[in-house]
């Protein structure tokens, strides 16, 4: 699909290619493998110089997405752009940068020559090949390794290499799926670091991650992928809108506690009753309500929804539906 | 550097420091030094009169090893064509090693072009080389030197080529084990055709001659050893042959004719349509 996408017209003129046009846009991006549907209509935007988490659970699509969008897979319908140019264009890709779920370097090459290759294939002018090695080689910590083999490199020290060679060349959009699955808590840090670098620079992020904590932590957009379809998407104030209540409370019936649903979603465990999306000027008619039902309540414990939370929720209620 | 020719040197690297290149300069040295103590022995052969024999039946023996030997070579190099082509880019690809360069700039075309160009500067470096020295060998030992030595080289080096581009075809679309054995039973398949060819051409049986001739349009790889045979025979043999009618051809250690042109002229457009079938092929395979 990349060589017919790379003979096909830009959308975009390339004047109007460099600016203004988002990091990534999709309309309706559909791949289906066989009977199988991996994304089912994805349409999305990407502005320019936002960290955009991807989220969704293992099998959502996530990973078909990107290589959707890197022209590695053919989409069965639908279109997408890349920095304003249609997926595939062969110009594009020399602005961007990408660290794959399943990483692997040439094992008989050692880590300069591994990112000396990307540089070559980026390609970047010879001249500034050493000053571009030596700075991925910083920037993911392996400066000390770089005249060592991948081969005998362990799994996070490939995963490092792999984010120093997608950074190469500053690129102005950069997907990493997955990017911290073979890190210790240090390397994930160190990647939350090395993304919020990338924004500070003005580079689009395409983040994939299971761990919200991490998305919470660097992205300013999210979207929720499930089935292969996005079921909510926003900035993070957006998608973190509620605030959750967590009760402790005895003596009440399980109809007493049905009753309670009024004040939102209501998780019941035991004698800890979760409310999410409750205003907080609620709680004190919450707290009157279940003494006036004979409850006796022993704490009560507002907290900010966690993306966790949203997460589970949506792909609760999806379920559902 | 063209991407073509970084994805060629790539190649020739990995296969250099997987010390692939060490291994099979050794094992030909190894096969060089046993041959020409072999061919030297043929010299102090004697006959039932105790005397050495004359130097155009040495000449003939010899040729007739040299040919059972360069089988070997051949066999050798054909053999790991198909193996290290097999994996070439589906291994490549099922690692996930291609995801991140695919990613680039890069078309899949230079690619496919560039392992091709690697593995075929591999392959005929190694057929030179082999040739260089057995050759030598040959003329240290007992003096002989095959009529046609580069176009035996060019014919050893083709076949290698044939069984890399097979192997690279079938690598765009199978895994690097099935690739490669597939390869390797097609050049097994091949030679046999040919001999059941040969066997046509003795019988005078027309539908076995055909076996021959189209599985030399298939996998043209038989085609070309027999081009390599007849480089290397005395033109004394070749004359006998010929004055022994269709028998004289029903040999597989045997060509009485060099290839035709139209064949060379196929086996050209051979690897322009496998190559380009590579291209299609991994163009549009799922990564």
């Amino acid at each position: 699909m990349a060589e017919v996408a790379e003979k096909t017209a830009a959308v975009f003129p390339p004047g109007e290619a460099a600016a203004g046009t988002p990091a990534v846009k999709t309309v309706e991006l559909t791949k289906r493998f066989g009977r199988t549907v991996a994304l089912a209509g994805l349409s999305m935007t990407v502005p320019r110089g936002e960290v955009f988490g991807f989220l969704g659970p293992n099998g959502a699509g996530k990973t078909t997405a990107v290589k959707l969008l890197l022209g590695l897979l053919t989409p069965t319908s639908g279109e997408g752009w890349l920095l304003g140019r249609r997926v595939g264009d062969l110009q594009t890709r020399r602005r961007i940068g990408y660290l794959p779920e399943l990483f692997r370097y040439q094992g008989w090459l050692t880590a300069a020559e591994v990112l000396a290759l990307h540089c070559e294939l980026a390609p970047l002018p010879r001249s500034s090949w050493k000053d571009e090695v030596r700075t991925a080689l910083e920037t993911v910590g392996l400066t000390d390794r770089a005249n060592d083999r991948v081969g005998t490199f362990s799994k996070g020290m490939q995963q490092r290499l792999g984010l120093g060679a997608a950074l190469v060349g500053e690129p102005e959009l950069v997907f990493l799926d997955e990017p911290t699955s073979a890190l210790d808590p240090v390397g994930r840090h160190d990647v939350r670091e090395i993304i919020r670098g990338l924004a500070a620079r003005g580079t689009a992020v395409f983040l994939n991650s299971h761990l919200l904590s991490e998305v919470e932590q660097v992205c300013d957009r999210v979207a929720v992928v499930d089935h292969g379809r996005v079921i909510a998407s926003g900035t993070m104030d957006e998608l973190l809108g509620g605030t959750a209540v967590r009760v402790r409370v005895t003596g009440l019936t399980q109809a007493d506690k049905n009753k309670l649903s009024d004040f939102g979603r209501v998780d019941d465990e035991d004698d800890q009753i979760t409310f999410t999306n409750l205003n907080p000027d609620r709680v004190p008619d919450l707290v009157a309500a279940i003494v006036a039902m004979g409850g006796r309540v022993h704490e009560v414990a507002p907290r900010h929804e966690t993306l966790e939370d949203r997460f589970l929720q949506l792909l609760a209620d999806e379920e559902k539906n | 550097m063209p991407p073509v020719l970084v994805i060629a040197r790539l190649t020739v690297q990995e296969s250099s420091r997987r010390r692939l290149l060490l291994a099979l300069v050794i094992l030909t040295l190894i096969v060089v030094g046993f041959s020409a103590w072999g061919f030297n022995k043929i010299t102090t052969v004697t006959n039932s009169a105790g005397e050495t024999l004359p130097t155009q039946q040495v000449d003939l023996i010899t040729s007739q090893l040299l040919i059972v030997v360069t089988f070997m070579f051949s066999g050798v190099l054909a053999l790991s064509a198909a193996v290290v082509a097999g994996p070439l880019i589906s291994g490549e690809v099922e690692s996930g090693l291609l995801l991140s360069m695919l990613a680039r700039p890069l078309r899949r075309s230079e690619v496919v072009l560039g392992k091709w160009l690697g593995l075929g500067i591999l392959v005929a470096a190694y057929a030179a080389g082999a040739a260089t020295l057995e050759l030598a060998a040959v003329d240290w030992a007992t003096g002989y030197l095959p009529p046609h030595p580069i176009e035996l080289t060019l014919f050893v080096a083709a076949e290698g080529l044939v069984l890399l581009s097979l192997g690279l075809l079938l690598s765009t679309r199978l895994s690097g084990i099935t690739a490669g054995v597939i390869a390797l039973v097609a050049w097994l398949m091949g030679w046999i055709a040919g001999v059941v060819g040969d066997i046509g051409t003795g019988l005078q049986n027309q539908a076995l001659e055909n076996v021959g001739v189209v599985s030399h349009l298939l996998l043209p790889s038989d085609g070309l050893w027999r081009g390599a045979i007849f480089a290397m025979e005395p033109d004394s043999l070749i004359a006998a042959m010929r004055a022994a009618g269709t028998f004289g051809r029903a040999n597989p250690f045997a060509a009485v004719d060099p290839p035709p042109v139209p064949f060379l002229l196929w086996v050209a457009i051979w690897f322009a349509l496998v190559l380009g079938l590579s291209i299609w092929s991994f163009r549009r395979r799922e990564i």
